[in-house]
């Protein structure tokens, strides 16, 4: 029965594109910082868990979605500075075992931090408008698969315009290309850093807010979201921003069409066997272009 | 100088860019047997990266590279060391964590052959070749003056004694050829007076030098040939007064910032 | 100094030999076993970390294959101990040079994002593949290992076969750091380009001790097996992976006895504080960032250096860089 299959293909389409836009997010975080520092930060999961987790608190006090969505964004922002500013400045060899050992560290701690916090239960946010399905074609959407496309998107789009339109976004993409010549143009490659780091929480945190809803949020979500963003990153090509988000749409896809089509429990295995077979056989990933 | 005997190294039309700087545009030289050869030439004007190419830690865009009749261009740099280049660096590379001795004991690796196991095991014959590499490596320290310091670690060394380890280590591997690049920038007076004899005793053990160095009176002093670069480009090659004379060389350094 | 350090060894060895006279409970004498065997794998990841300056964020999953080859081939299939043990450490091998010979093409991170997708699917697969590993609730019946007329069954015995490895181990490692190659391996790690000028191939070498770290660790799988007569997947995930850093760290970059040292006081202390369970994550993530922060080198190592670093700026009073 093709009709059949072309829905269940459909359906895993939709379920991949929407974990996908948030491996993107997540991938966008990735490269900033690498593209400003040259830092992998293993915790840009965590900023994701705390993302949801955080939105998911405040909601409780106040139920209110927007202003949970906001609150959430600004105070994980506000830790991604805190977390450069302590972690990762007063470090004076910047070899990347020891960069790598301390975000993996922070990483553990964030995680830790958060169970003893939230403890081990999951938590839910409510869809941001209702739970009532849509129906297209032979599949059915959820109102909050469409938002996670659609904030996603404005996200990519306000990033990509920031990169490209603002005085600070030029700056910032001066440093990834030449951070001997900004320096010399007086661009504070210091400022950028930091920026690139509440950046990319704020990106982090808003994937975990934008999925909550569809997954519930769990402080040891961190990990997971975390590792796939940074294979599609690799996928897509490590510090190009189209590059992540192609790498993560793809990545959703593959893993949502592995694990329908082939067995659901090596779903998780897809995104790591994706990154290896990257690794070995185009390290630059899809569209990068440096090694 | 026989001129019939060939040269140990021949460079021949290399050329080497960084995007769109040109680094080295068609250069070619040789450098016979027992000579010490100087290259000169002001900031930026492309010597270190010669060196690279020799040594292999970068590859030419064009050109070959001869040693002892063999092309090395574009071989990993562990492949040339193994055939007996040796180098110091203008950024000094010592192994900061270990001693002034091991340091040089690093310099016999390419001539002594315990593998991971045998090394391990400390095996008679491990254990024989160990004490032989201590001896060698003790011998080039005195060589160069530094035996007093061999247990101190070598990141504390004061930088002059740093650049004369580096030489040890180098010696340490008994090459054919060692390249010394501005082996006596940071040296005071005296240090570099004491350089100058180390590499004329160098030189009478049968050794081959290239050497680039801004000390014009070092350079003068020791070279037997020199060639100089400016731009990427050989502009004269000859001995020592020819070059002081050479007007193409006079009027590239009065346009330089060069300070001698 | 060669007397002094045979002298040490063998100090080391009779407490080690007297330690079960005094203290013959068998909690003890477990928690003495899973020291040795963390030990073995924290050498091993330490000849990598500290000596050839590469990180494997995915080192439980050699341990795994380990314990899972030695575990099922006993368990499942009734191959003999000792040659399940040989297979796990020629699939651990093999498994580290598939990932280390592309991976160290490149530099940097490279291997540390490959050996960390490696600890994953490696992870998956010990809670997919039921039919060969048991699942989430893991393989049981494994047999203790023995020796003709001899089984290494209660835990004084295992503390004498598992301590006897140990001991080989230690002595095996500083014994090669202690040697040519060891030499080149803390060389290349100071300065990678002065090592390659000097006839290293230092890709080469790099491989050659990420694939001699595996087999450390899978030598420890092997023991563990046999020990608990029993594996689990939890055993094998990404955060035993960061313990395993984590006890490097603590005991210092280049260290081999820092290494029983971070394997001692990491594998003592979550015991010590079992009322604190809790806490065990977040003591290893602030341990690993404080440390790393502030010496680089690892808690043990980089005191040490502190007191040379005082000691030697007074007698050279050189400038240094
Ligand atoms: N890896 C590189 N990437 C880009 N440009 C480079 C690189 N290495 C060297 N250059 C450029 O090539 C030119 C030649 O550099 P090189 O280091 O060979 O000069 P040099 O003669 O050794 O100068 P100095 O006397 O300052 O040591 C310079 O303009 C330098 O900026
Ligand atoms: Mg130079």
């Amino acid at each position: 029965m093709p009709s059949e299959i072309f829905g269940a293909v459909l359906q895993y389409l939709i379920s991949g594109l929407t974990n996908g836009a948030i491996y993107a997010l997540i991938a966008l975080g990735f490269g900033i910082i690498f593209n400003a520092t040259h830092i992998i930060n293993f915790a840009q999961g965590e900023f994701v868990m705390l993302g949801a987790l955080c939105a998911i608190s405040l909601y409780q006090v106040f139920p209110s979605l927007p202003a949970a969505f906001l609150g959430s964004t600004l105070l994980v922002t506000l830790l991604g500075l805190l977390f450069e500013r302590l972690a990762l400045r007063p470090v004076k060899d910047r070899s990347p075992l020891t960069l790598i050992i301390i975000t993996v560290g922070g990483a553990v701690l964030l995680k830790g931090l958060a169970m003893l916090w939230w403890g081990k239960e999951a938590y839910n946010l409510p869809p941001f408008t209702g739970a009532t399905p849509l129906h297209l074609g032979p599949a059915t959407i959820l109102p909050q698969n469409l938002w996670v496309l659609g904030v996603a998107a404005l996200l990519v789009a306000g990033l990509e315009a920031f990169f490209r339109l603002t005085l600070t976004g030029k700056a910032m993409r001066a440093c990834a290309y030449n951070p001997v010549a900004a320096r010399l143009v007086g661009i504070p490659a210091m400022r950028m850093v930091q920026l690139s780091f509440g950046l990319s929480a704020a990106l982090g945190a808003a994937g975990g807010i934008l999925i909550a809803p569809l997954t519930l949020g769990v402080y040891d979500m961190g990990t997971m979201l975390g590792l796939k963003g940074f294979s599609a990153a690799i996928l897509g090509g490590l510090g190009s921003s189209l590059g992540g988000v192609l790498g993560g749409l793809l990545l959703g896809v593959a893993e949502s069409l592995a694990s329908g089509l082939i067995s659901s429990g090596y779903r998780d295995a897809v995104a790591f066997f994706i990154l290896l077979v990257v690794l070995f056989v185009r390290p630059q990933g899809l569209l990068g272009g440096r090694t | 100088m026989s001129v019939a005997e060939a040269p140990l190294l021949m460079v021949s039309e290399v050329s080497r860019a960084f995007g769109g700087l040109k680094a080295l545009e068609g250069v070619s030289f040789a450098v016979p047997r027992g000579v010490i050869k100087a290259v000169i030439g002001p900031n930026g004007a492309g010597k270190t990266t010669l060196f690279h190419l020799i040594s292999g830690f970068l590859k030419p865009d064009r050109g070959r590279i001869l040693f002892q009749g063999q092309e090395i261009q574009g071989r990993p740099a562990h492949a040339v060391a193994a055939l007996g280049i040796a180098r110091t660096f203008q950024l000094v590379q010592l192994f900061d964590h270990m001693t002034v001795l091991e340091n040089v004991m690093v310099g016999r690796h390419r001539l002594s052959r315990a593998g991971l196991l045998a090394g391990a095991l400390h095996l008679p014959w491990t254990r024989r070749e160990e004490a032989a590499i201590r001896e060698q490596a003790y011998g080039a320290l005195e060589l160069v003056g530094l035996s007093s310091r061999a247990a101190q670690p070598a990141g504390f060394l004061p930088l002059g004694l740093k650049r004369l380890l580096e030489i040890a280590r180098a010696l340490a591997s008994e090459p054919t050829l060692l390249l010394l690049d501005e082996p006596a920038s940071g040296l005071d007076q005296a240090e570099t007076e004491r350089l100058g004899e180390l590499i004329l005793t160098l030189k009478a053990r049968g050794l081959t030098l290239l050497l680039v160095e801004h000390d014009m009176s070092l350079t003068m002093e020791v070279a037997d040939e020199i060639a100089v670069l400016n731009y990427g480009r050989l502009i004269a090659e000859g001995p020592p007064r020819a070059i002081q004379r050479h007007p193409e060389v006079i009027a590239a350094y009065l346009g330089s910032d060069w300070q001698e | 100094m060669r007397g002094a350090r045979l002298a040490l060894w063998g100090g080391f060895a009779l407490v080690l030999a007297l330690l079960p006279l005094g203290w013959r409970n068998d909690y003890y004498l477990s928690l003495l076993n899973f020291i040795g065997i963390h030990t073995i794998l924290v050498v091993g990841l330490n000849l990598l970390m500290g000596y050839a300056g590469q990180i494997s964020l995915g080192h439980a999953a050699f341990f795994g294959v380990g314990a899972y080859t030695s575990g099922i081939l006993t368990a499942t299939y009734g191959v003999n101990p000792w040659l399940a043990l040989v297979a796990g450490l020629a699939l651990a091998a093999g498994l580290a040079f598939l990932i280390g010979v592309p991976a160290l093409k490149l530099r940097g991170y490279y291997l540390a994002m490959a050996t960390l997708g490696f600890g994953v699917i490696v992870y998956i697969f010990f809670v997919q593949a039921q039919r060969f590993t048991g699942g989430p609730s893991g393989l049981s019946g494994i047999p203790a290992l023995s020796l003709p007329g001899f089984t290494f069954h209660t835990p004084l015995r295992l503390y004498g076969l598992i301590w006897t490895a140990t001991l080989g181990i230690l002595a095996l490692s500083a014994g090669l750091v202690d040697s040519r190659l060891g030499r080149a391996l803390r060389a290349l790690h100071d300065s990678e380009v002065a090592a390659e000028s000097l006839g290293i191939h230092t890709q080469r070498l790099k491989l050659l001790i990420f694939v001699w770290s595996a087999l450390y660790a899978s030598l420890a799988g092997s023991l563990y097996a046999h020990t608990l007569n029993f594996v689990a997947p939890s055993s094998f995930d990404i955060m035993f992976s960061i313990k395993l850093v984590t006890m490097v760290v603590v005991g210092g970059m280049a260290s081999i006895w820092g290494s029983l040292l971070g394997a001692g006081v990491l594998t003592v202390l979550p015991e010590l504080l079992v009322v604190f369970h809790d806490f065990e994550v977040v003591l290893f993530g602030a341990i690993l960032m404080v440390v790393m922060i502030f010496l680089p080198r690892g808690l043990v190592r980089g005191l040490l250096d502190l007191w040379e670093y005082r000691h030697f700026r007074r007698e050279s009073g050189g400038v240094s860089g």
